[in-house]
């Protein structure tokens, strides 16, 4: 399967209409760009979209990292959202938020809140340009750890209490949908609520190694009915980054631009400079170019053959017929991609139950997995990883698994700092 | 010196004049504009190159009004205008300028 087609038809560009059919052609910049700027993480979340663990050695330096940063202020990127990997584990990672708030490009990061001290709160609090999102994916320890690792949901509570202490209001709590949580969605809020944050909702993508754990992870058709009623019933208090427009045909549109923007309006930076049409999509099919490459970022986003093909106007293919096309537009490309079905087609999780039957045709076909895997030990290979179909039907908890670093820079760059023992 | 006092949220009213906020940045695109507010994190679209040019010129303006008339707006548009800049004032995006 390819994406990149030769022949591009070019499509007048409306200069009236709604503003997705814009949207759709894409923007001379985009509006949500993500930047991992490390594959490093003293966590091994089963779920990870981008498969973190272990630092990779080519990672781009402070210097190529500030450039890029230039690069962003030229094209008038207002914001980025930093992730990895977890992002402060870099040493350089306070020189560069400090070097892209003062070159106008806001800062939205993400972490597991394991450095959140009452210092760098103290500081958050008193920026204007940057953001936190603090990851939990239960409201419960049992829940959360599960998926996080032991300790986590502490971690991350610990860090909420420094922010709310210090007078950080309106942070983001950063929940991924899951079948083990969905029916802790009322206590994420009151969570939230607590901490005077914002919750965030976030679809579980079959992506990195939450391609491994998608089967038992991803709500069930009954979990994904009660969560659209819920957004439906909490509007725009609660964000989702346009997450879950594949439940936009149940009927109503949920708040947000419900569009796959892959390419269009979002897209991916790595930590090695690699982009890539959207964070959930790190595969060779969806890489665009590099910004070490000459012309950088810039002529990436605005001239790579991926990205121009992605702003074609949608066809629609198998899902052209359908009545809900029009509210959800055939659902999440890399969705789609790494469970083995069409691009053209109906997303694995389509309400209508198109998805379904079509995975089961696909069945134990060898699906695509994400290039880069930088997990320091990998559920795929190893034979002793995670059992996740527990008794229980919930997953087990993830041992992070110590294992003899190849080289220096494989070490954990948390080796030194342990917020909790993680027992092995 | 900042070059307006914001004073916060607010309904707009064309006879008075007007700025962007000082926190807001415009970035032209084909349809118009996006406009980012660091401040409140929000994020807002000027459906129109009209609407940007009527945003940009705001705080060389007396008035709102006076600004959607440099922009070439018709009087019949005006309405039309008034509702975007309306949108617009009770986010923030636009606050009423007074004498610094």
């Amino acid at each position: 399967m390819t994406l990149v087609t030769t022949e591009r038809p070019t499509t007048e560009r409306p200069t009236t209409g709604r503003l997705v059919d814009q949207f759709q052609l894409g923007l001379d910049a985009p509006i949500c760009l993500t930047w991992e700027l490390t594959y490093a993480c003293n966590l091994a979340c089963v779920h990870c979209l981008s498969s973190s663990g272990r630092r990779d050695p080519r990672e781009l330096s402070t210097a190529e990292c500030k450039t890029l940063i230039d690069e962003f202020e030229r094209m008038q990127i207002f914001y980025v959202n930093i992730g990895g990997g977890e992002p402060t584990i870099r040493r350089d990672f306070w020189e560069l938020v400090d070097y892209a708030t003062d070159h106008h490009v806001g800062v939205k990061f993400s972490t597991n809140g394991s450095r959140i001290t009452p210092e760098v709160a103290e500081r958050l609090a008193s920026s204007d340009y940057v953001d936190v999102q603090i990851s939990l994916d239960g409201a419960t320890s049992d829940v959360n750890d599960a998926i996080r690792g032991i300790g986590s949901f502490d971690t991350a509570i610990r860090a909420m209490e420094r922010m709310a202490a210090a007078g950080f209001v309106g942070f983001k709590l950063s929940v991924v949908v899951t079948r083990q949580n969905v029916s802790q969605l009322d206590a994420f809020k009151a969570l939230a609520d607590k901490y005077q944050a914002q919750l965030r909702l976030t679809r579980l993508r079959p992506s990195g190694r939450g391609a491994d754990v998608w089967d038992e992870l991803h709500p069930a058709a009954d979990q994904q009915r009660t969560l659209y009623a819920w957004l439906l019933a909490h509007g725009e208090q609660v964000l989702t980054g346009d997450s879950f427009f594949h439940l936009a045909g149940y009927g109503e549109s949920l708040p947000g631009l419900n569009l796959c923007g892959a390419g269009r309006v979002v897209c991916l930076v790595d930590p090695l400079g690699d982009v890539y049409a959207c964070p959930f999509a790190i595969h060779d099919e969806f890489l665009a170019g590099n910004v070490r490459s000459p012309g950088g970022f810039d002529r990436v986003w605005k001239s790579s053959d991926l990205f121009t093909d992605l702003r074609r106007p949608d066809t629609g293919g198998a899902c052209r017929s359908c009545g809900s096309y029009d509210a959800c537009r055939g659902g999440c490309m890399a969705a789609k991609f790494f469970t083995g079905l069409p691009l053209d087609g109906p997303d694995p999780e389509c309400v209508l139950g198109n998805g379904e039957a079509l995975l089961a045709a696909v069945g134990d076909t060898v699906l695509p997995q994400s290039s880069p895997d930088h997990s320091r030990t990998s559920p795929r290979t190893a034979p002793g990883g995670p059992d996740l179909s527990g008794p229980s039907g919930t997953p087990v908890a993830m041992a992070l698994l110590p294992r003899r670093p190849d080289r220096a820079c494989d070490e954990n760059p948390l080796a030194a700092f342990d917020p909790h023992s993680h027992p092995h | 010196m900042p070059p307006t006092v914001p004073t916060g949220t607010t309904s707009f009213d064309s006879s008075l004049p007007w700025a962007l906020h000082p926190q807001v940045s415009l970035r032209p695109e084909s349809f118009g504009a996006l406009a980012y507010h660091f401040g409140t994190r929000r994020l807002s679209f000027l459906k129109s190159p009209t609407l940007l040019a009527v945003v940009s010129s705001l705080a060389a303006q007396p008035t709102g009004r006076d600004a959607c008339t440099a922009a070439g707006v018709a009087p019949d548009d005006l309405p039309n205008y008034e509702r975007a800049l309306t949108t617009l004032a009770e986010s923030g995006m636009i606050c009423e300028r007074r004498a610094p």
